[in-house]
């Protein structure tokens, strides 16, 4: 292994600029006479737009659907779901808004605060319409209509039966459980931007964006405003967080493209936080009706969910209002076996912004309903709640392993995940410890939750989930410069999760060029291969393959040249530590390579490779099923029974993300996401009141976990490469948030069991676990009485 | 969001203020510290067409420590309250409530006036200046009064001070060396305003018993009788004398509410007898 190469704990290079505040965020772009562009949104959840009436002075300046709509394509986002129906998004609202925070005119001025002030300039008379806030809700027939197209509010409804009927017939019990899930909002450090201007001696329109996604916002760019993809050139600067926020299409980098065209000026949005938290960014919201069938002795049966998930009022693009509900119900069944399955999803519109997919998409929601109800069953039996997750776990040795839903998992030891969990988190003592009183009344309670991550899947799986685009094979270029350092261009972006960092490594273990002579080029079209981008922990499997494939080809063609300047046959030299080593133990540093392609050309052999020391190569794993990650998470918590207030004592996550490229990144990951994941059990809420008016829009109302909120946490890791991919790496950016929310309400629920309190919601603030204390003493009281 | 546009104006002295305040006939706001009219202006909740920051005014900013008394000017920082050396109980209880509002960098800039005269019911301020049985001193074009902490604050966001008026300073007695004193927030999180306050305060020298019960829905409320009976017996109550304490001045709050609020004021007693 090369010092510096696969597994080493390397800090990351881009830590450099960022930590000087040096990067280059859409809102640290400058140009001379840049505007600055503000949207005047819908003060209404669901209204007819009747008259809009725009000043004269504002003329050129700004804008409304009736400049827009002409000359653009609303978002439409096809899906090949059966039933599913598209939604159209305006870039601007046109007859109707559908959602508080839906842009219905722009206006561009020299600052920000002078375009805020031309939009109150403009005067919109609406007839408002009852509002659909409740997704159960806009199920019902006769519901007002967010979309009166589609005859109900359903964006798609799906079914499935998997020998259900026969599974449950041995049953013992039968435990239901009702499961509401906030709406989050995703937040990362910098929300989202855009800056277009048009590039008259290139002859292409330059958009910033702050995407994940660069490749395919050109393409997006180019169908809503019938532009072509050659005249179009995306460049995605340091992005501060992207989350999956930064996967999706805005109609404000429409707009923004748009103005940027007809403009013939730089225009520039920049997302704040009101905008971020009340118009965009919504997450997670779903609903579940659970009931779960065991028999006896804990194992599992069955499992009946009916899903209904807050869409909002759009159709995102590319992934589609379906994508949460469709994930979801091929995931439920989780690290479990089961004999049966029934499932039915209904994907409501509802007069919300689009639910976007967020860190591990609809993961962390189901493995609520699942870890939550699987510990309900646990108390039923009077079973130890660890006991049943190793009863109920899919057995090592029947990996690789397909799930009920037809899930492939490809590689690892889930029963040795949760049993190290279990030692890690000292579960004995805990229970020792809550035979006595806690000295200050709180009470102790210790949960676990196991998860899967499915990275990086393929085209076959991208079929299934109806996708309008798919990913195939995914390019890197590598290419040494003329003094022999070399460099990386891939079509994935680093939104902050170290690329820059690891794929130089995995560069360094097969050309044994140190990362720090290596420079990483991502998120530009015009200087990198097409990728559909980073999302569903696709980076590191992808991107690090494809250079793993580059770097072994530009290796050979590396030993060619050596050999030759030794004066040796090809087969008799390696490559090691940047340099061509002779059976004879000549040496021939890899600067020296470059210099004889680059500089001496007289000194190559007669049968050089003329594609010289750049190799353009595509990879793909060697099946469609992804790179399934695994683990388990234990907490440790106190409640505090007359406050609500909930502590996080303890927490350990046992992880298996196949090779580590670098510990430190994984670790990294594993807090953040995790983090997010104490945000989604404990504190984060996007609340709407009867009229759909958002109840959150800053900060001090929306609540993220701070540093003061974050527990110590121990990572202990497994390794079980994949099978199918490059090097085994599989996918570990969004595992985090996956296991936490289920693992904390699980431990909330068992330092609540001597109160015969239960939670099955998120946030679980203080207010929730004091109702949820006071109808359990109530409900007692009762049954005194 | 950015702020309408609007007028600034940074006066040197009260009567300065005072005169530039009444020159814009309620189109002027005064701005202290700015932390919550900062975000205000920014979402275009609040657009005064002036801003009068009387953050740099001399005669706001001191602090008097007086034989049996302090008087602190109405723009003093929350941090200078924390940071202040703990030299007598009075000082103790004031650093403790000022370290505990809001965030470091909230701390250097907000300030007590500020506070008081925004009247947020879950603020700090407003409770434990009803602990201390403050009075206020408002400025005015004409003259100059003190008001008492029990009739400043009106309701939430409703003070006694007058739109042509200015907050100057808040006096209050010190408390004994041998007085005992509590103070409970209970916070969603670290830093965050509080869901319920408990402040209690048992000077027996000066026979104060006081119990605070804050962050209702009205201004901060004396629960004077259970005061006097946990001030004679210098015992924690009963959880239900506190909830039908607190019952009783505060009719309509939630059970969870109410729940809330008896914890922390339980809590706060708890820390001054014992």
């Amino acid at each position: 292994m090369a010092a510096n190469g696969i597994g080493a704990r390397l800090p990351r290079k881009e830590d450099a600029r960022h930590l000087k505040g040096e990067g280059t965020f859409v809102g640290d772009i400058d140009f001379p006479n840049l505007l600055e562009a503000a949207f005047l949104r819908s003060p209404l959840a669901h209204a007819k737009i009747a008259k809009v009436t725009l000043p004269i002075e504002l003329e050129g300046r700004a804008f409304t659907s009736a400049q827009i709509a002409t000359s653009t394509k609303p978002i439409r986002t096809p899906s090949a779901l059966p039933g599913y129906k598209s939604s159209d998004y305006p870039l601007l609202a046109t007859k109707k808004v559908r959602f508080v925070g839906e842009p219905i005119a722009v206006c561009v001025a020299q600052t920000r605060a002078e375009a805020e002030d031309m939009c109150r300039q403009i005067v919109i008379e609406f007839e408002e319409l009852p509002a659909i806030v409740d997704a159960v809700d806009g199920r019902k027939p006769g519901s007002p209509l967010v979309h009166e197209e589609f005859g109900d509010n359903l964006f798609v409804t799906t079914s499935a039966n998997i020998r259900f009927d026969d599974a449950v017939k041995g049953a013992d019990v039968v435990v239901n459980r009702e499961f509401r899930l906030a709406r989050n909002c995703m937040s990362p450090l910098e929300g989202k931007g855009a800056l277009a201007y048009l590039d008259e001696r290139a002859e292409h329109l330059v958009v910033y964006s702050s995407t994940q996604v660069p490749h395919i916002i050109r393409s997006a760019i180019s169908e809503s405003l019938g532009l072509e993809e050659r005249r179009i050139r995306v460049i995605a600067p340091d992005v501060g967080g992207g989350f999956g926020y930064k996967s999706v299409l805005q109609v404000e980098e429409l707009c923004i493209a748009w103005l940027g065209l007809t403009l013939q000026k730089p225009v520039r949005w920049t997302e704040d936080r009101y905008e971020h938290l009340v118009a965009a960014a919504n997450a997670r919201e779903h609903h579940y009706q659970v009931s779960a069938y065991a028999n006896k002795s804990g194992k599992l049966l069955a499992l009946d969910v009916e899903l209904t998930v807050d869409c909002g009022a759009y159709s995102a693009w590319p992934v589609s209002a379906c994508l949460e509900a469709i994930h979801a119900a091929r995931n439920l069944p989780s690290n479990y076996t089961m004999d049966g399955f029934r499932c039915s999803t209904y994907s409501v519109t509802t007069n919300k912004p689009p639910i976007v997919p967020y860190r591990s998409v609809a993961k962390p929601s189901l493995g609520v309903a699942v870890e939550v109800t699987l510990d309900a069953v646990a108390r039923e039996l009077g079973l130890e709640p660890a006991e049943i997750r190793l009863i109920n776990l899919i057995p090592a040795d029947q990996m690789p392993y397909n799930t009920i839903t037809g899930v492939h998992y490809d590689s690892g030891n889930y029963p040795r995940s949760m049993q190290t969990a279990i030692e890690q988190i000292k579960l004995d003592q805990i229970r020792d410890r809550q035979k006595t009183k806690e000295p200050d009344g709180r009470l102790i309670g210790v949960g676990f939750s196991n998860y899967t991550e499915t990275t990086a899947m393929g085209t076959k799986v991208f079929i299934g989930l109806g996708w309008p685009l798919k990913p195939g094979f995914e390019q890197a270029t590598v290419r040494l410069t003329t003094d022999g350092d070399l460099e990386i261009k891939v079509g994935v972006l680093s939104p902050g999760v170290g690329l820059e960092t690891t794929l130089a490594q995995v560069a360094c273990e097969i050309l044994g060029i140190d990362p720090a002579r290596t420079k990483v080029v991502h998120g530009d079209t015009a200087l990198t291969p097409y990728s559909t981008g980073t999302y569903n922990s696709r980076g590191m499997v992808m991107a690090g393959g494809a250079v793993s494939m580059a770097c072994k080809e530009l290796a050979a063609r590396i030993r060619h040249i050596g050999a030759h300047l030794l004066q040796e046959r090809r087969d008799s030299v390696t490559l090691k530590n940047g340099a061509v080593i002779g059976a004879r133990g000549g040496v021939v540093p890899i600067q020296q390579v470059a210099k004889a392609w680059y500089i001496d050309p007289e000194n190559l052999p007669a049968d050089v490779n003329p594609s010289g020391l750049e190799v353009t190569t595509g990879y793909k794993p060697s099946t469609d099923t992804g790179a399934i990650g695994y683990g388990t998470h234990a907490a440790v918590v106190a409640v505090d029974p007359e406050i609500g207030t909930v502590e996080i004592l303890d927490y350990v996550i046992v992880e298996d993300c196949g090779t580590i490229v670098n510990p430190l990144i994984v670790e990294g990951q594993a807090y953040g996401a995790t983090t997010q994941g104490i945000g989604q059990a404990l504190y984060e809420e996007m609340r709407y009141d009867e009229l759909g008016q958002p109840l959150a829009s800053t900060l001090s109302d929306y609540l993220l976990p701070g540093a003061s909120e974050v527990p110590n946490i121990r990572v202990i890791h497994f390794e079980t490469p994949s099978p199918y991919t490059e090097m085994g790496i599989k996918g570990v950016g969004e595992a985090g948030s996956i296991g936490a929310p289920g693992a904390i309400l699980n431990a909330i629920n068992d330092a609540l069991r001597p109160l015969c309190a239960e939670i099955c919601e998120t946030p679980a603030t203080p207010r929730v676990v004091l109702n949820a204390i006071l109808n359990a003493g109530r409900s007692q009281a009762g049954k005194l009485a | 969001m950015k702020a309408a546009p609007f007028e600034y104006v940074r006066p040197g002295t009260v009567g300065q203020a005072l005169s530039v305040l009444a020159s814009w006939r309620g189109d002027a706001r005064l701005m202290a510290g700015g932390q919550t009219l900062g975000p205000m202006l920014n979402m275009r909740v609040a657009t005064p067409k002036c801003i009068i920051d009387v953050s740099r005014i001399d005669a706001l900013r001191k602090i008097e420590d007086r034989q049996g008394s302090i008087i602190v000017g109405a723009a003093v920082t929350h941090s200078r309250f924390e940071d202040a050396a703990a030299s007598s109980p009075t000082w103790r209880l004031l650093s403790y409530v000022g370290s505990s509002i809001a965030y470091r960098a909230i701390r250097n800039r907000g300030t007590i006036g500020g506070s008081l005269a925004h009247a947020d019911p879950a603020a700090d301020w407003p409770a434990a200046m009803m602990l201390l049985g403050a009075r206020l001193t408002i400025a005015g074009a004409r003259r100059t009064r003190a008001v008492d902490m029990k009739d400043f604050m009106l309701g939430p966001f409703r003070t006694a001070i007058e739109p042509d008026e200015v907050l100057t300073s808040i006096e209050f007695q010190t408390i004994s060396a041998d007085a005992r004193w509590g103070y409970y927030k209970a916070c969603r999180k670290e830093g965050e305003y509080p869901e319920a306050i408990g402040a209690v305060l048992f000077d027996r020298r000066r026979s104060i018993h006081r119990i605070v019960v804050g962050a209702l829905d009205v201004a901060p409320q004396l629960l004077e009788p259970l005061a006097m009976i946990v001030g004679q017996q210098n015992k924690v109550p009963e959880s239900q004398m506190i909830l039908n304490a607190i019952a009783k001045i505060a009719a309509d709050l939630s059970d969870v509410d109410l729940q809330l609020h008896a914890a922390a004021v339980r809590r706060a007693i708890v820390q001054a007898v014992n």
